[in-house]
Formats: structure tokens, sequence, C-alpha cells
């Protein structure tokens, strides 16, 4: 299986990186040279093998619902690039 | 010279009122002022505050109730949370970050009474194999400052191999605790997944990453595994009564002790004369009565896959909150999309974009199946023939790295590159504790032999640890350059 310059862009997006030209095909080949790599699993019999997502399983971890004192908000902003009256400014989502 | 000595011999001096906390932290501050333009181990230097913290310490010291680690300065790898100090995960898009909250592993430390000297350098958001990656360049290793330490933990095992700091803690998420630390000839331990919280750790991939220690010696690291080991409400993967418990520690025997070689980590990729050194050392632990057999383990051929997919695809997901919104620094563009993908393009570096793009790829409509879902088969296909073998075995034992310390630039080729990972990653997808102990030199340069277990084995991987390492002695373990 091998990866069109256009996928490498669509992917991109996905994650939202914006990438040069350069990037983009430096990328591809990149992404084609380990797609061929993981070709071995694709010949492998895993059939009825149960994924295993988590190092150790565990179930039902719950936390117990104590209200306790919050993060102050300066200290929730400071690392911001841009604040405004105890808020985080957002890039604008929604035109007037 | 204080530097030289081990944290436990350390401890025993400031016991013993010979030597007092600040006289200790300074002695290792002029170290690092002195000698670290060699080797970029350190990001951040908390000079003011760990002479504060020292005789905060000395104060505990003197009152005669105290931790063997109280007054011990210690080294944290740059993605461990600290409050009011930098963490910047060598990444230019944290470049100025500075968490308004501590690591649970980090606070533990400074609640005991150990000195955090300072942060330490890593592949950027710890991906990397030689400790390149970081935005603030690389790492040199002590055993030859034109090779690589490995990585991503580089840093921090450079710290301590070069004696600038007694004990580190690093992160490993497919070897980077384990890696660095045979490379660079010193002890890296990395606990059962679970045993250390991970809370205030910036997360690479959540279900494979662990906190665990560098040391001189396998003393140094029970010692620092027991202190930030234990429950944490706060780390919801933390398990109950995770505490490393290490009174026995010296109570270990090689007796009867069971070790099985997996033929997949004996092959051809394992450089010759790193293979001629591990026989050594088996064939020394044999002599002492351990019992070594050779085993089949096949899944192993396919841990590079997976964990190139897994850990990417976990990644992309954490990665995701770099937006220039809550951290770091923002490039605008018109539209919210752009300004995300203006800022994350701009500022994450080449090895970070690379994984972010494999895990969405992965994670993406009509891949995941044939991707990241047949990777977590691959994963369990591996963790049950792992803990098949161990029912017979006490562990599984290989070189840690198949190679020496490469030089800096040597490696270009991306694939060969994270096939370096081959003998560590089983360790992280079963969530299995395993150390790196240094068991001679190739090249004049170290050579690391690991020990896997299985799950919660972590007090009887360093009670064998340390009687291994008796066996091997410890005649190879300093760096020329000292």
């Amino acid at each position: 299986m091998s990866i069109s310059l256009d996928e490498v862009r669509h992917v991109a997006n996905l994650a939202r990186l914006q990438l040069s030209e350069t990037e983009l095909l430096s990328f591809q080949g990149q992404l084609n040279s380990l797609l061929g790599h993981f070709e071995d699993i694709q010949n492998l019999d895993v059939s009825g093998v149960a994924p295993k997502p988590h190092a150790v399983a565990m179930q039902n971890v719950f936390a117990r619902d104590i209200a306790h004192q919050p993060l102050p908000r300066e200290e929730a902003l400071r690392n911001s690039a841009d604040t405004k009256a105890g808020l985080f400014i957002v890039p604008t989502i929604i035109e007037e | 010279m204080i530097n030289q000595l081990t944290a436990a011999e350390i401890a025993a001096k400031l016991r013993a009122k010979e030597v007092s906390a600040r006289e200790v932290t300074q002695s290792f501050l002029d170290r690092i002022a002195k000698e670290d333009s060699h080797y970029n181990a350190f990001l951040t230097v908390n000079s003011d505050q760990a002479i504060v913290q020292a005789d905060q310490a000395q104060s505990k010291i003197d009152s005669g109730d105290h931790h063997p680690l109280c007054g011990i300065p210690i080294a944290l790898k740059d993605n461990l949370s600290t409050r009011n100090i930098k963490t910047t995960c060598a990444s230019r898009i944290l470049e100025n970050y500075i968490p308004p909250f501590t690591a649970t592993s980090v606070q533990k430390l400074d609640d005991i009474g150990a000195i955090s000297i300072g942060k330490t350098n890593l592949d950027e958001f710890a991906m990397g194999t030689t400790n390149e990656n970081s935005a603030f360049g690389p790492v040199h290793n002590p055993w030859d400052t034109e090779r690589a330490p490995g990585g991503s933990s580089g840093g921090s095992a450079v710290a301590v191999s070069a004696e600038l700091a007694p004990l580190s803690l690093g992160s490993d998420t497919g070897g980077s605790i384990r890696f660095p630390a045979a490379l660079c000839g010193v002890v890296g331990f990395k606990p059962t997944y679970g045993r250390v919280s991970r809370y205030g750790l910036v997360a690479f991939a959540s279900s494979l990453d662990q906190i665990g220690p560098f040391a001189k010696n396998v003393e140094d690291a029970a010692l620092l595994a027991n202190a930030i080991s234990g429950h944490d409400p706060l780390d919801s993967t933390s398990l109950k009564d995770s505490q490393i418990n290490i009174s026995d520690l010296k109570a270990g025997s090689l007796r009867g002790l069971r070790l099985g070689i997996p033929e997949e980590l004996f092959g051809p990729e394992i450089d010759p004369q790193v293979r001629e050194v591990f026989e050594l050392a088996c064939d020394n632990l044999a002599r002492e009565g351990a019992e070594i057999k050779r085993l089949s383990l096949p899944s192993i051929n396919y841990g590079v896959t997976t964990y190139y997919i897994i850990a990417p695809a976990e990644a992309s997901s954490n990665l995701a909150r770099f937006d220039g919104v809550r951290f770091g620094p923002r490039i605008e563009k018109e539209g919210h999309i752009e300004s995300f993908s203006a800022t994350r393009g701009e500022l994450f570096g080449p090895e970070v974009k690379l994984r972010i793009m494999v895990g969405t790829y992965a994670l993406s409509s009509g891949y995941y199946d044939a991707y990241y879902h047949r990777a977590q088969q691959v994963r369990g296909l591996m963790t049950a023939e792992f803990e098949r073998a161990y029912q017979d075995l006490d562990f599984i034992i290989s070189p840690t790295s198949p190679i020496v310390a490469p030089k800096l630039g040597g490696i270009t080729d991306q694939m060969a590159l994270k096939a370096l990972d081959l003998c560590t990653i089983p360790a992280n997808m079963g969530g299995f504790p395993s150390i790196s102990i240094p068991c001679g030199l190739a090249y004049d340069l170290p050579v690391g032999f690991q020990l896997t277990g299985p799950v919660m084995s972590d007090e009887k991987i360093l009670q064998a640890s340390y009687a291994i390492e008796q066996a091997f002695g410890r005649d190879y373990r300093r760096p020329p350059i000292l």
C-alpha cells in the first residue's frame, strides 16, 4: 500500500499540521517507508486474539467526588499566549 | 570526591555529619557549571532553589528522622512537570512553559527532602532513540563525546554517567530509560506499569509510559524506585499497593535463578561484539548457579511495527492539546484551524510531526482496523507469549541494545534507528518491569544486560539484579574522561 501526496495533505489537515511542500514530500517518503515495514503484521494470524489497549488492565476506577480548591484562575491562564478578563482568547470560530 | 560516590554512600556521610546537604548540593552544582558544556545534559539548573532545598533537608537530617534520599540531589527529565520551574519537553512549543503543578513522583521526592537539582535534556516529547531530536541540541555521551547517549532520556543517563548528579529520573515508553542507561554504562529501571504515578508526566503514549530511575548501581536504583512508587488517586492507571518494597534487596541469590534468552533477541541484529560481551556475562551467571536456557518468542519480531503504530496513535491524540491556546506561543492566521495548524507546523520538530502523522493515519477512517486494531491484537499476542514463558522462567534476558553508542549523526536511516528499540519494546507492551545493568565493554563502550519479568515482579527483579551486579563486578563503570 502506498500513500499519495493528496492523502499526506489530508492526514496533515486532520492532524492540524501546516506543512510546506518540501515537508509534505519528505513525509510522503517516510510514511511510505514506515507503511512498507508495517506490512509484516498484515500477514500475521491474529484471528480470535483480543486487542490489548492497556499495559495492565483495570476496571471501574472511580475517584471520590469531593470538592477541592481548584487551581487559581491566574495560574491556569499564566502560560497562555492571549488572555482577557480572566479567560483564554481563542481564535475566531464564528463570524459575526 | 563526592561526585564519585553512590547515593547510599552520600547518605551515610550525611547521616554521620561528615558532610552537609549544602556542601553535597553545591559540589554537584559546581560540577554541572564546569562540565556540562561538554554534554548538554541539562536544560535548566535549579541553582538557587536547590540550595534552599538543601538547607531544609539539613534540618530534617539534624532532627534524625529522615529518608535515605534526604539531601541527595536528583536530576529530572524535562518532561516531568515541576511547579514554577520551566518544563520544556525539549520542544519549542513548550519553550517557556512553567507548570502550575508538580508531578507526583517529583512531589514525593520533594516531600522526603531530596534535591531537584535540574531538568535534563531529552528527545522532543521523549520521541527518539539517540537524543538527537531535542530542539535544544543533542546530548553527548561521556564515554565518547562524539557519540550519542541514547534516547530518549539521554540527559538523565548522562547526568549520572558523567557524575553531574548521583541519581536521576527518566521516562520509558519503548526503552527510553533502559536504552540510554545501556549506552552510558549506568543502571536504568522501568518499573511495572502503574507502580509509579504518571500524574504530571507530559503524556507521550499513555498506555506505555512509565517513570523510573537511573543510578550508578542497583542499590541506588532501588532506593529511588521505592521513593517514587505507590498508589496515586491522581492517576487512574495507578495500581493499588504499588509501593516497591526493597527491604529484602540484598537477600537475592543466583542459585536456581531461571533465565531465558529469546533467540529473536540474539540474531544478526545484535552486533557480534555486543553478543560476545553478553555471552560472557551469561557464562559468569551460570557459574554462579543461574540456569540459563534458550527459547523462542516469535512475536518479538513484530514488536517494532506494533510499537510504531500504537505509540504514535496515542501520541497524535495526546499532543492535540498543543494548539497555541492554553500553552506556548501562538501563530495567528485567518481562521482557527489555520492558526492551530500554523502554530503546530512551525513549533513541533520533524520527528514529532512524523509521529503525529503516522498516528493520525493509523487512526483514520478506513485504516483503523488494518493498523491500530491489528497492532493491539499483536500486543495481546506478545504479552500472552511472555506470560506463558514466565511459567517456567523468572526473567527473560537479552542485551539491552543491539549496538553500542553510535556516532552523533551516524545513523541516518529512520527505520534503522527505530529498529534499535527491538529488545526494549516488549516490556512496555506487557507493562513488565525491566532493568538494564552494565555488563562490560565492547569497542571500549558500555554494553547493557537487560532482565524483564512478569507484572509486579519489581522486588524480585531488583533482588536478582543486585546479585547479578555483584557477579559482574564494577571495574569498568567509569567513563575514562572522568
